[in-house]
C-alpha cells in the first residue's frame, strides 16, 4: 500500500532462516489468526442451516452451504413485530449516510478554510470549543438537543438525524481541513488575495481543486462512521428511519421461539460489508483518515 | 457581491478588506452555532439540569445537589463506574501492548507485510454493534467456542463469560480489544517508520540488542504517538454504549452496566433527566479537566500567527 521497498539492496544482507525469524512469522501468523476467527465463524455460520449449527461445530465448514439465511435477513427477518428484513435498515442507512457524509464535509471544509486563512477575533476560541466537542461524552448533549428538535419539529425525521450528524462530525471534519490547508503555503492564498480574489472565489477555485485528497480521507472517515453508528440513529432518526445498526439488533434482540443463529450473522455480515468494503478499497486512506484525529496541526 | 467587491478593491484597499471579513464571518457562521449553541450551551443546560428535580420533561425545580447525592448512593452507578474503570484501564493497556507487539513484529522487513496489516485493522471499520454480536455468539455457552473445546477432549475448559456476572466484563474486554488494536498497531507503525535510521546504527555499533533497542530508545521517542492512541482509546472507552447494548445489554445483572448507558437509559425508558444529567455531568468532568487545558494550550492560546 505504501511505497516501502523493504527488499532493496540498502538493507542488510538476507539473513538465513533463524529461530527468531520464526518466531516473528509465528506471532504474526497467530495474531492474524486471532483476527480472522470471528469473521470466519461470521461467514460460516450465516451458511449453514440451523440443524447443522445445533451440532455444536463452531468451526466446522458448511456441509451443504446455502445463502438461504442471507436471502431470509434481508426480506423476512423480523424485529419486533415486523418482518421485512434488514433491507429497510440498508436503505435508510443509505438515506442518512449520504446526505450527513456531503454535508458535514461541505461545512468541514468551509470551516477548515476560514479557520486557516481567515482568521478573525475569537475564530481561535471557536476552534477550540469545537474541539472541545470532538471529545464530549454524546451523553452530555443528547437530551438538550432532543428538546431542541422536539420544539422544532425535528425529532424523530430524517431531517434531524442527519442535522444531528452534520453538528457531530463537525469538528472532526473542521480538524482535518484546517490541519491540511494550514500546510498548504501561505503564497498561494497571498497571490489570489494580491489578483483581487475573495473568500468565495479562492475556495472554490484554488482551494476546492487542491483538497482532493484529503476529501477522500474525509469520506471514508464520515462514511464509516455514520454507517456504523448505533446510539445517534436510535434517538433520533424515528421508527420510520432507523439504521441498519439499530434494525440489525433488533433483529438479533427479537426472539420468537428459536434463535435463528445463521440469519443472526447473515444480517451482522450485511451490515458490516459496506464499510468492509470501504476499508478493503480505500487501503492507505483509511489509516490516515485515523491519524487525522490525531495529528495537530 | 463580487462585482462589487473587484471593483471596489481599486478605489480603497481597507474597504475590501472589511467586506471579505464578512463573508468570512458569514461562512463560519454554521460553525459559531455549533460550537457555541451545542457545545456550551446544550452542554450548560445539562449541567443546569442536573440540579433540578427534571423527571421525563425538564423542569426547573432547584434541589441543588440532591440529584448527586442520589447519583452515588445507587448502587448500579457504582458499579458503572468501576466498570468503567476495570475496563478503561485494561483495555488501554491490552491496546497498547498488543499494538506495539504487532506494529514492532511488522517493523522487521516480514513478508505479506500489507496482507497482515489489512487483517489487523479490519475490525475497525466494523461497528460496535457487529462486534458485539459476533463475539456474542462466539462465547455463547452450549454451542460456541466452550462447546468446541470441550468436545475436542479438554472437558473442564470453560469459557462462556458473558453468562458469568464475575467474569462478563472481560468477554466485552475482549471483543473491544479484538475491534480497537489494530488502530495502535497502524498508528505505532506509523511511528516506527518515522524514526531517524541513524538511531538504528548507532545502536548497531554499540552493540545494543534489537530489543533493547525498542524498549529503550525507540519507546521512549514514541511518546507523541502513544500519547495519540491513549486519547483516542480513552474517548472511546468513555463512549462505550453500542458494544455493551449488543453484547451483554448490561447483564447479567448489572455486571457490565456502564456509565454511558446509565444516562442513555435515564433520559429515555427510566424518565429520570434530573438524575441522569448528574451522571453526563460526572462523565463530563474528567474529560473537561484532561482535555480542556490541553486543547486550550495547543490551540486557543497560540494567536499570534
Amino acid at each position: 500500500m505504501e511505497q516501502i521497498q523493504l527488499t532493496g539492496p540498502h538493507g542488510p544482507k538476507p539473513k538465513k532462516t533463524t529461530v527468531s525469524r520464526l518466531g516473528v512469522y509465528a506471532f504474526l501468523f497467530s495474531a492474524a489468526v486471532f483476527f480472522c476467527i470471528p469473521l470466519y465463524v461470521m461467514l460460516i455460520t450465516s451458511l449453514k442451516g440451523m440443524p447443522e449449527i445445533r451440532l455444536g461445530e463452531l468451526f466446522s465448514l458448511p456441509g451443504d452451504p446455502s445463502f438461504a439465511a442471507w436471502v431470509k435477513a434481508w426480506g423476512e427477518a423480523c424485529s419486533g413485530v415486523e418482518c421485512n428484513g434488514i433491507q429497510t435498515g440498508f436503505w435508510n442507512s443509505v438515506k442518512i449516510t449520504i446526505p450527513s457524509v456531503a454535508i458535514s464535509i461541505i461545512l468541514g471544509s468551509i470551516n477548515g478554510y476560514a479557520l486557516s486563512f481567515w482568521r478573525f477575533k475569537g475564530s481561535n476560541l471557536l476552534f477550540g470549543l469545537l474541539l472541545f466537542g470532538a471529545f464530549v461524552p454524546f451523553q452530555v448533549v443528547i437530551f438538550p438537543l432532543i428538546i431542541f428538535l422536539r420544539e422544532v419539529g425535528l425529532y424523530g425525521s430524517l431531517t434531524g438525524i442527519i442535522l444531528i450528524h452534520t453538528i457531530f462530525g463537525m469538528p472532526i471534519m473542521t480538524l482535518l481541513f484546517r490541519n491540511y490547508f494550514s500546510s498548504l503555503p501561505d503564497e498561494l492564498f497571498k497571490a489570489a488575495r494580491v489578483d483581487g480574489a475573495n473568500f468565495w472565489q479562492i475556495f472554490f477555485q484554488i482551494m476546492m481543486p487542491l483538497s482532493i485528497p484529503v476529501t477522500v480521507v474525509a469520506v471514508i472517515l464520515q462514511t464509516t462512521g455514520i454507517w456504523n453508528d448505533y446510539l445517534l440513529g436510535l434517538i433520533f432518526a424515528g421508527r420510520e428511519n432507523l439504521p441498519m445498526t439499530v434494525q440489525l439488533n433488533n433483529i438479533v434482540a427479537t426472539t420468537f421461539g428459536v434463535r435463528e443463529y445463521n440469519v443472526n450473522m447473515a444480517a451482522t455480515i450485511l451490515t458490516a460489508l459496506v464499510p468492509l468494503a470501504i476499508y478493503l478499497l480505500s487501503g492507505k486512506y483509511f489509516v490516515r483518515g485515523i491519524a487525522a484525529g490525531a495529528v495537530k496541526g | 457581491m463580487e462585482e462589487t467587491m473587484v471593483t471596489s478593491a481599486k478605489v480603497s484597499k481597507p474597504r475590501r478588506t472589511k467586506r471579505v471579513q464578512i463573508s468570512s464571518l458569514l461562512a463560519s457562521a454554521p460553525m459559531a452555532i455549533v460550537a457555541i449553541g451545542v457545545f456550551v450551551v446544550c452542554v450548560g443546560y445539562s449541567v443546569v439540569l442536573s440540579f433540578t428535580k427534571s423527571r421525563l420533561f425538564p423542569n426547573f425545580n432547584w434541589v441543588g445537589l440532591d440529584q448527586y447525592e442520589r447519583l452515588w448512593g445507587t448502587s448500579r452507578w457504582i458499579v458503572s463506574v468501576e466498570n468503567l474503570f476495570l475496563y478503561g484501564v485494561l483495555f488501554i493497556a491490552l491496546c497498547l501492548v498488543s499494538g506495539f507487539f504487532m506494529a514492532v513484529f511488522l517493523d522487521q522487513k516480514v513478508r505479506f507485510e500489507s496482507g497482515f496489516r489489512t487483517l489487523f485493522l479490519y475490525p475497525y471499520a466494523m461497528s460496535l454493534v457487529v462486534t458485539g454480536l459476533v463475539w456474542q455468539w462466539m462465547m455463547e455457552p452450549s454451542l460456541g467456542l466452550q462447546n468446541v473445546v470441550q468436545r475436542m477432549g479438554w472437558e473442564s475448559f470453560e469459557f462462556a463469560p458473558l453468562v458469568d456476572p464475575q467474569y462478563a466484563i472481560y468477554g466485552v474486554l475482549i471483543a473491544a480489544v479484538w475491534q480497537s488494536s489494530g488502530l495502535v498497531m497502524a498508528l505505532m507503525l506509523a511511528g516506527l517508520r518515522g524514526i531517524d535510521g541513524e538511531i538504528w546504527k548507532a545502536a548497531r555499533v554499540d552493540g545494543i540488542p534489537t530489543w533493547r533497542t525498542y524498549l529503550f530508545i525507540v519507546l521512549p521517542m514514541m511518546r507523541p504517538v502513544m500519547i495519540t492512541s491513549v486519547v483516542l482509546l480513552a474517548v472511546g472507552v468513555v463512549r462505550v454504549y453500542d458494544l455493551i447494548v449488543a453484547q451483554t445489554g448490561g447483564g447479567p445483572g448489572m455486571s457490565t452496566e456502564m456509565p454511558a448507558k446509565f444516562v442513555i437509559d435515564h433520559i429515555t425508558a427510566r424518565g429520570n433527566v434530573g438524575l441522569g444529567m448528574a451522571a453526563a455531568t460526572m462523565m463530563l468532568l474528567p474529560v473537561l479537566l484532561v482535555i480542556g487545558p490541553w486543547i486550550y494550550r495547543e490551540y486557543v492560546r497560540p494567536t499570534k500567527h
